[in-house]
């Protein structure tokens, strides 16, 4: 599977949840469900509380790539 | 050299009259406005301006050169349709000096549409070849995410569209990084400009999605959004791009070739930055869905287990293990009893053979009175008188003792004839 980002988070989320209302697994997979269900809701509630980020500037150097801050006026 | 330029100019003073400006100027006014009879005129609209008072000013232009114009409110009253930018239209005429600025501009009096400007034209023709070569499939129109981490912009840094985006991105959702890569929004080279700053986002390859647009402007401000490499560029993108680039009204060729168009910057970064109240409450329900449904899955299994426990089927083994411990038990009882029993018989066997056994032996019979009798010699019971004769000691025993006694007298007889009284 891909790096987890909120994204596919909230994809797998919804996968859980049509999963678990169609009651067809067994206790062990609910259990299972349920589990990675709460891991993954914490991970996007993080996602959502990042704090503020500054604008960048996207500065090419030759081949190389630099990020810089945004010149205060 | 200095000094003969200065002598050239002073003979130019002593021979010629002195104008004042407004001399000057007056002598143009009058060349231009009574020389030049009103004249129809065919240019491309742009830089069109409706002031508040009513009057409309604009340019004329042709592809070399450009004219103002300027058409009273009482006039353009009756015009039939709305002057837009990029418009070919005639216009009937008279150039006229604005004294007060040195200019001079075209007082209209009739204006009417003339087919397409040749802007248009273009545009029309660029628009037609890359439909054709499907750049603008909506099959290659990517989603764009739903969460992205980062975003790239590309337009003007110093641009009101930069600061629209950039307000909008961090009141929706804060967390988002911005990058913005600095490019010229109009003017020759910022076609290119802008071709640079994509290619440099795909290289960079850290944003999810690019907005690449300025702000509102004429349509040549907005020129560079319709060129042929920028479109390019923006369909080779593997970053998804949303174009924003001038008012709703104003459409170019990113825009349809972009993944989305944002009617401005301001839409596009609401476009592109999900809104993080909403996706707080998105995730409230799926957390909530899946709380819900992994507690009626419980339920159900919990069901499910007591109607197994109850089924015959599983209730038979304890069942059975049940019934033959209970077998267990009643063969214990049932052997313990029996043993009992024999016990008690045997018991009262016992009582009754001693019981016979004290009945049918002597004891019991000496207690009635009866008595043995022997010859204490011989030591045989004298069971008969014939063997008896007097004067002879025999031994006679009672229960409880005995003594020896001589025979004196023998007489036959059967006992009956006896009467006995018993003590």
């Amino acid at each position: 599977m891909n790096k987890l980002n909120f994204e596919n988070a909230m994809e797998r989320l919804e996968e859980i949840a049509d999963q678990l209302e169609d009651g067809s697994q067994s206790l062990d997979e609910s259990l299972k469900l349920f589990a990675e269900a709460n891991k993954l809701a914490a991970f996007c509630t993080g996602k959502l509380d990042e704090a503020e980020k500054k604008l960048k500037i996207l500065i090419k150097d030759q081949d190389s790539y630099t990020l810089d801050d945004e010149e205060t006026e | 050299m200095c000094v003969v330029e200065s002598d050239r100019m002073d003979q130019e003073e002593v021979f010629a009259a002195v104008y004042s400006v407004s001399e000057l100027t007056r002598e143009i006014k009058s060349l231009l406005e009574d020389h030049l009879p009103p004249v129809w005129l065919q240019g491309e609209l742009s830089n069109f301006i409706r002031h508040s008072s009513g009057h409309m000013y604009f340019s004329l232009k042709d592809q070399d050169a450009q004219i103002a114009g300027v058409m009273w409110r009482q006039r353009n009253l009756l015009l039939t349709f709305t002057p837009r930018d990029g418009m070919q239209v005639r216009v009937f005429g008279q150039v006229r000096v604005y004294e007060k600025r040195g200019t001079y501009q075209l007082d209209v009096l009739k204006m009417a549409p003339a087919g397409v400007g040749a802007l248009q034209a273009a545009f029309e023709k660029l628009k037609a070849q890359l439909h054709a070569e499907g750049l603008f499939d909506a099959d290659r129109k990517r989603p764009l995410p739903r969460f992205p981490n980062a975003v790239g912009i590309v337009t003007s840094a110093t641009g009101a569209a930069l600061r629209d985006i950039v307000q909008i991105i961090r009141r929706r959702a804060p967390g988002l990084q911005m990058i913005l890569r600095p490019t010229l929004v109009q003017g020759e080279e910022a076609a290119e400009d802008i071709v640079q700053a994509i290619r440099e986002f795909n290289e960079f390859d850290q944003v999810d999605v690019l907005i690449v647009g300025r702000g509102g402007g004429s349509l040549e401000d907005l020129w560079p959004f319709n060129e042929e490499k920028v479109a390019r560029a923006i369909r080779a993108s593997h970053i998804p791009v949303v174009s924003a680039v001038g008012h709703e009204i104003d459409f170019t060729i990113a825009d349809f070739v972009a993944d989305l168009r944002a009617a401005t910057p301001s839409a596009a970064a609401e476009l592109v930055a999900p809104l993080h109240s909403a996706l707080r409450q998105d995730l409230r329900e799926l957390k909530n869905r899946c709380r819900r449904a992994f507690e009626r899955s419980l339920h159900q299994h919990r069901d499910r287990l007591m109607r197994l426990r109850s089924h015959y089927g599983l209730r038979r083994p304890a069942d059975l293990l049940y019934q033959r411990r209970q077998r267990v038990d009643e063969l214990l009882q049932s052997i313990r009893s029996s043993c009992r029993n024999r016990l008690v018989q045997d018991q009262r066997r016992l009582a009754h053979n001693r019981q016979l056994l004290t009945s049918l032996g002597p004891e019991s019979v000496l207690r009635r009175g009866y008595a043995l009798c022997w010859d204490e010699q011989t030591r045989h019971l004298v069971t008969r008188v014939a063997a008896v004769t007097p004067g002879e000691t025999l031994t006679v025993q009672l229960h409880d003792g005995r003594w020896q006694g001589r025979v004196d007298e023998i007489s036959n007889g059967k006992w009956d004839q006896v009467v006995v009284e018993k003590k």
